[in-house]
This record gives structure tokens, C-alpha cells and sequence, in this order.
């Protein structure tokens, strides 16, 4: 029991062995947008907290997210969110059972992607519109 | 289930909550709060779309609605519980060093609460209008 040396066993094969597909792809984006989310919530905390504290703290702020980098950063979050909540749709169906033949896993990653970006824009376009 | 193979003592079979002791605890919030997070989500991207080029008394005033203090701060809630839930999966498959392991775990926490603190301070502040 006291010569207990970790032995250098043969471990099953990770990521780079596998030729990447789009279905795994889709899998890892799902956990980076989730991680990018954590950090966009600072953000809409920060504009929150801004509010509540005073009105130059709170014009600071406003003119970051004015500023076309901030305006980047929320255009990412923005899609990161809406990416992430597609695909916590996507896992609801799964729980059910459903949709994991690979023709249906294949078309729900471009319905998935697709409707991304599309509804990504959708919040843009509405955001400026209600600005103008 | 096969009892008369099983290693495992009649107690264990019953409570079935696993050797992390918590069961399907963990996935299971992380489906209710996603569940949450889906409406409360869409109001909170609403709000923020509604005052795109609004003033901070505008912001604070449209906070005194209640229905819309308690959303927000049900969905920040529900969506940080839900992040916590999260980062500590990527956390535990990922960092593997004993230390540094308890040490992002911890980390995590704090986030999570700082986040929840300063999100219910504004909310609270904002929505009694001191």
C-alpha cells in the first residue's frame, strides 16, 4: 500500500484523433458561447449597477456601448445568447428522445446556425430602428 | 437492476444519488433554469432594446414598475444560477489540478455571487426609487 506510483496506463483517444465534424463543432460552440455569455453578463450588470449609481457613471457607460467596440462586443454577446438558447432548445428535444438519427442532427446544426445569426441580426435591426 | 450482482449496499440502490452524492441534482437545475431563462431572456433583451438611447431617470423609471423589477431580477437570477451551473461543468472537465481545481471552483462561486449582488443592488435601488 505505500508504493503507490501512479502507473502510465494507455489513455482512450481525445479530440485530435477525430476527423472534426460539424455536429462536434456545434458541441464545443455551444460551451464557448456559454463561457462568452459569463463574461457578457459583467457587461449588462455593469450597465445595470451604472443606473443605479449616478448619471456621469452611467453616461461612461452608455458611451462604451456607443462606441463601435462596445458596440462589437454586444453584437457578439447578442449572438452568443441567442446561439446558446438555440441550443438549449436543441438539448430539450434530445432529453425527449428525439432527433438524434444524423440526416435530423445534420439539418437542425444549419437550422441552428442559420436561425442564429438570423435572429442575432432581427434584435440589431429592431435596436437600430428603435434608435432612429 | 440486477441486485444480486450488485456491489452496492440496499441504501445506495435506494437514495441512487451517485459517488459526487448529489444525484442528477446538477443536470437537473441546469434544465429548469434553461427552461427559465427562455422567456426571462426575451424580456430582458426587450428591456434593454427599450431603452437603447434612454436617459438613466428613464431607465430607473420604467424599474418602478414592479412586474418589471421582479423580471429582471428573477431572470438575472435564474440566468447566473444557470452560468454558475455551467462554468462549473467546463471547470470540473477541464482543470484537473487539485489545487487549482478547488481554486476555479471557488473562483466560480464568487463570480456568480458578485454578479447576484450587484445585480439585485441596482435592481432593488432602481425599483424603490431612493
Amino acid at each position: 500500500m505505500s508504493d503507490m506510483k501512479p502507473v502510465a496506463r494507455p489513455l482512450s483517444p481525445h479530440l485530435q484523433i477525430y476527423k472534426p465534424m460539424l455536429s462536434m463543432m456545434m458541441s464545443i460552440l455551444h460551451r464557448i458561447t456559454g463561457v462568452a455569455i459569463s463574461g457578457g453578463l459583467l457587461l449588462l450588470v455593469w450597465w445595470l449597477t451604472a443606473a443605479a449609481v449616478s448619471d456621469d457613471y452611467f453616461n461612461l457607460v452608455q458611451a462604451f456601448f456607443g462606441h463601435w467596440f462596445g458596440r462589437l462586443v454586444l453584437f457578439g454577446f447578442t449572438w452568443a445568447l441567442i446561439h446558446h438558447a438555440l441550443g438549449g432548445l436543441r438539448h430539450f428535444v434530445w432529453d425527449t428522445g428525439r432527433g438524434f438519427a444524423l440526416p435530423t442532427v445534420e439539418k437542425m446544426v444549419w437550422l441552428h446556425l442559420i436561425a442564429g445569426i438570423g435572429l442575432t441580426l432581427a434584435v440589431w435591426i429592431i435596436g437600430y430602428w428603435v434608435m432612429a | 437492476m440486477n441486485n444480486g450482482s450488485s456491489m452496492k449496499t440496499p441504501l445506495k440502490q435506494v437514495t441512487g444519488l451517485g459517488s459526487a452524492h448529489s444525484g442528477t441534482a446538477h443536470f437537473w437545475q441546469q434544465r429548469l433554469t434553461a427552461l427559465f431563462n427562455l422567456p426571462l431572456v426575451v424580456f430582458m433583451i426587450g428591456f434593454i432594446i427599450s431603452h437603447l438611447g434612454s436617459s438613466r431617470a428613464e431607465v430607473q423609471a420604467s424599474l418602478h414598475h414592479p412586474v418589471v423589477a421582479v423580471l429582471m431580477g428573477l431572470g438575472l437570477l435564474s440566468v447566473i444560477w444557470h452560468m454558475k451551473l455551467g462554468l462549473q461543468m467546463v471547470i470540473e472537465d477541464y482543470v484537473h489540478g487539485p489545487v487549482t481545481k478547488i481554486a476555479a471552483l471557488l473562483l466560480n462561486l464568487v463570480y456568480a455571487a458578485l454578479l447576484a449582488g450587484l445585480a439585485l443592488y441596482a435592481l432593488l435601488k432602481m425599483s424603490f426609487g431612493v
